[in-house]
């Protein structure tokens, strides 16, 4: 396996989607002697775990309320009409 | 049959296969009993689905329109959206991936209104190889988030996904950010399978070379 066939594999290798165990084996041993590929998967599972640990978007619980509140309003008038 | 519902897994191996698989079915999501009870009326129901998912909703539409006056619009569009259309869905997904389909859709229409990103389709940005391949293969600190203060960090988060094609952006906050699982994804933006997992290689794969430059180990060892 070369550093193409491996980058082909490297979503389902991520998301433990790779079932076929000779293909595993050609992977992991791909990836135990390629220093390039073995940077590649570690720097992309940090880049994952960095937008999940840290939103960079805020969602205060006041601005939940009021969308909230304004959302229900225009269901209820809805119903009403 | 109030027995049989309470067997173990254990108990279960005596039964005929196509029961016991019946009985080891997942129990209905606590969503569909909400959505009945909305469907019926009861606009409290309504409000706890809102409450549940209004966050995962008004950040999907942030990600993809980058605007959070339009991410605000959104999220009440899409409930009341929903509200409206309750009677179309028929459980067949679960109803968050039903509400981030009609976020998904929304967000896009912004943006074509919008007209200042130049691809607003989820069937664009695909012919590119930007970042396909990958070029940068330095090693990152152990924790390299520690190296900035929260706001320098969202800062950072913020600026690079930008960057990213709205098509790959949105692929990357629904499966990595959101965790919606690869047939979730594709179902949520009307793409094969396949089209998700390239999409998302290719915005990992782009994602990373970015942030590189900000968490890359240098010869110093510092920032």
């Amino acid at each position: 396996m070369n550093c193409t066939d491996f980058l082909a594999k490297l979503t389902d290798y991520f998301d433990g989607q790779i079932i076929d165990a000779e293909l595993l084996a050609e992977v992991k041993e791909h990836l135990g002697t390629c220093h390039h590929c073995e940077v590649v998967v570690d720097t992309t599972r940090k880049t994952i775990d960095v937008y999940r640990g840290h939103q960079p978007y805020e969602f205060p619980e006041e601005l939940s309320e009021r969308l909230r509140a304004a959302v229900m309003t225009r269901c209820k008038a809805s119903v009403s009409k | 049959m109030a027995v049989q519902t309470q067997s173990t897994t254990e108990d279960l191996t005596d039964l005929p296969p196509e029961i016991a698989a019946t009985l080891q079915a997942e129990p209905p999501h606590p969503d569909l009993e909400l959505v009945e009870r909305a469907k019926a009326g009861d606009t409290s129901a309504f409000e706890q689905l809102v409450r549940q998912y209004d966050r995962q909703i008004f950040r999907t539409a942030q990600h993809i329109t980058q605007n959070r006056e339009d991410a605000e619009d959104i999220t009440q569009d899409v409930f009341f959206k929903a509200f409206q259309k309750l009677d179309q869905f028929q459980g067949n997904s679960k109803f968050s991936t039903w509400l981030v389909r009609i976020a998904v859709n929304e967000s896009l229409m912004r943006l074509r209104k919008r007209k200042t990103s130049k691809t607003v389709s989820m069937d664009q940005d695909v012919q590119t190889d930007e970042g396909s391949i990958p070029r940068d293969f330095a090693e990152w600190r152990p924790n390299p988030e520690q190296n900035y203060s929260q706001s320098e960090l969202a800062e950072i988060l913020r600026k690079t996904i930008a960057g990213l094609p709205p098509g790959f952006r949105t692929v990357f906050t629904l499966r990595d950010i959101e965790n919606l699982s690869t047939e979730e994804t594709a179902e949520a933006l009307g793409l094969s399978v396949p089209a998700v997992k390239s999409r998302l290689l290719r915005a990992r794969l782009q994602l990373r070379e970015r942030l590189s430059r900000y968490f890359r180990k240098t010869k110093e060892g510092s920032k």
